[in-house]
């Protein structure tokens, strides 16, 4: 059985927002299915006394501390932007979502 | 569509409302939550961004310690377990209030759970369950603009200012409260005040809801008696405390009015309308976005050892439940005067008056007699007055220095209310202070009797009641700045009568 379906790959492009044709549809789902497969051979090595991995290095709670580092100017900020105006970046409106959180 | 809503009372009588609560806090840290950017209110568009909260390539987040605490502070005053070991998430979503195209959140780990918050209403408590809090990072502000109407609707095209993403952002997320029955509408906003209380006798965030450093998501479902839970749905855009109440009460009568139509609610987003008090449909969440959250790869996992949420929870303040009883006590209130103080939001001010001198009797009376008369005829919150605690107390100062007498005193405040400076300066400048000079009033009584003899007369044939005129006298020679009580016995003294 195939470890991602054609659905599942266009789901996905569609949460992406990219445009994939109907074919490349195809072959991105056996590429992809090809590269799942050998990752889950990892899943078969992995015994039950390994604990899943998120990162790689074994630090936790590195912070920093809450003092003001200077940033870009906004001229800086909006140097690498398509399109800009009244200092703001300007995007095209995409309709009907709600913002996170 | 227009349907007549059910009565409310109807409602709860056929109905069993559950609600539930999710509010976000900004944090007051000085910098945002994973980059050393400055967080403060207002500023030029994208004057407080850098490479990581603009998520420039090559940029990585390093969390910031204080709204680490803070959270944690959040988790112990609500009674959480705080995680030994917790991930940050990412968020997934393509919607350019987020330039990253993800939002670091906590998904399935957050670092506070299991707490509770004790909310008074109508004099009994109710213990809202807390189920998670958790960390992340607010979004950018976007504008929409263009189109050949101008309207949001119309609009194509969208202004980002990045200032406030990346904003330590605390989400608060209580369980379901079934139980409330007619009381739901009070529950919510008893708990949101308590919980904004809460976090501002942490002194990590300035929790105003105006300025959308708190803001609330309300979820709401009604059951028939004995059935399972109904379907709930969660308004959005609820920004002030009465707006909590209400979104509450209208959603109920809305969804009875559908269900006894026979029909079904939707789980969906609604949003809520400061105007008309209404909410209207949003996103349906049955094509909500996959979020494919999966753990946040640039940061590593946090651990907060026992000894430092220890130390977290030695030094949290007096929270404010316990703090109030321990003033009403000091203060020698009933439940009922307390709660009118409570009513007026003059807890603290009180308090303030009280360090600053007064009795707690004293610095009551100006706050819940003239001064909270004079918020509610202008509209506004009773700490925005124009009065300070340190003022009032100075003024009550005064009084008891026999300097002003309640009248004048009530004259001064006018002034300190108006801005003209302290008491003391008001009661010197305008000429205020009570004639205390004995000569002088000596002269003024004489003058009264000289004037008034039949007056005189009576008062000396024993008719004591009859002194009343010649206060007045004096005291309209005066211009009302003598003590009535030294005038009548100065009277009595020279008519050779005993008071």
């Amino acid at each position: 059985m195939a470890a991602i379906s054609r659905e599942e790959v266009a789901h996905l492009a569609r949460l992406s927002r990219l445009a994939v044709t109907e074919e490349e549809l195809d072959t991105f789902a056996g590429q992809l299915d090809v590269i799942l497969q050998s990752v889950a051979q990892v899943g078969e090595v992995a015994a039950a006394d390994i604990p899943p991995t998120s990162h790689s290095v074994p630090l936790t709670n590195v912070l920093r501390e809450d003092v003001v580092v200077p940033g870009l100017t906004p001229q800086e900020a909006l140097s690498g932007a398509p399109d800009a105006e009244e200092q703001r970046f300007r995007v095209p409106r995409i309709l009907d979502e709600d913002v996170a959180s | 569509m227009t349907t007549t809503l059910p009565a409310y009372d109807d409602v709860v009588a056929r109905y069993e409302p559950v609600i539930g609560l999710e509010t976000h806090v900004e944090l007051g840290t000085n910098t945002k939550m994973f980059c050393g950017c400055p967080t403060d209110f207002g500023g030029e568009p994208n004057t407080r961004v850098c490479p990581v909260c603009l998520g420039l390539p090559g940029s990585l987040p390093v969390a910031n310690k204080a709204a680490i605490e803070a959270t944690i502070r959040i988790g112990l005053a609500l009674n959480c377990s705080i995680a030994e070991w917790c991930r940050f998430a990412r968020k997934n979503y393509f919607y350019p209030d987020m330039p990253k195209n993800f939002q670091i959140s906590q998904y399935d780990e957050p670092l506070c759970v299991d707490g509770y918050l004790d909310v008074e209403v109508n004099g009994e408590t109710v213990r809202i369950g807390i189920e998670r809090v958790h960390l992340e990072e607010d979004t950018g502000k976007t504008l929409h603009v263009g189109g050949a109407t101008g309207r949001i609707h119309g609009a194509t095209e969208s202004l980002v200012d990045y200032n406030r993403a990346g904003i330590p952002l605390v989400e608060i997320v209580t369980r379901p409260i079934p139980g409330t029955a007619a009381l739901a509408p009070e529950v919510a906003r008893a708990y949101v005040t308590e919980l904004r209380d809460v976090i501002r006798s942490l002194g990590v965030s300035d929790v105003r809801m105006e300025e959308g450093s708190l803001r609330c998501d309300v979820n709401t479902s009604l059951n028939r008696p004995g059935e399972e839970w109904g379907t709930r749905t969660e308004t959005k855009n609820v920004n002030s405390l009465r707006s909590v109440e209400r979104a509450v009460r209208s959603e109920m009568l809305r969804q009875a009015s559908v269900l006894d139509a026979g029909g079904r609610i939707t789980q969906e987003t609604r949003h809520f309308h400061e105007d008309t008090g209404d909410t209207t449909p949003g996103r349906s969440k049955e094509t909500a976005t996959d979020y494919r959250y999966f753990p946040e790869p640039d940061l590593v996992p946090l651990a907060p050892d026992v000894a430092w949420v220890t130390e977290l929870k030695a030094a949290l303040p007096e929270l404010p439940r316990l703090h109030r009883r321990r003033l009403q006590r000091e203060w020698g209130l009933s439940d009922l005067d307390m709660q009118s103080v409570l009513n007026a939001g003059a807890v603290e001010l009180i308090e303030a008056t009280v360090a600053a001198g007064a009795t707690p009797a004293a610095a009551r009376k100006w706050w819940l007699g003239e001064l909270s008369r004079r918020a509610n005829e202008a509209g506004i919150e009773l700490a925005d007055v124009g009065a300070t605690p340190s003022q009032v107390a100075e003024l009550q100062g005064l009084v008891d220095a026999g300097k002003l007498n309640d009248k004048l005193a009530r004259v001064v405040l006018e002034g300190v209310v108006a801005g003209e400076g302290s008491p003391t300066e008001i009661m010197a400048n305008r000429n205020l202070e009570v004639v205390s000079d004995t000569g002088a009033l000596t002269a003024a009584v004489d003058e009264a009797i000289a004037a008034n003899p039949d007056v005189a007369d009576k008062v000396r044939s024993g008719k004591v009641a009859a002194a009343g005129a010649l206060v007045g006298a004096v005291m309209k020679t005066t211009r009302g700045q003598a003590d009535a009580k030294t005038v009548r016995e100065l009277i009595l003294e020279r008519l050779g009568v005993k008071g």
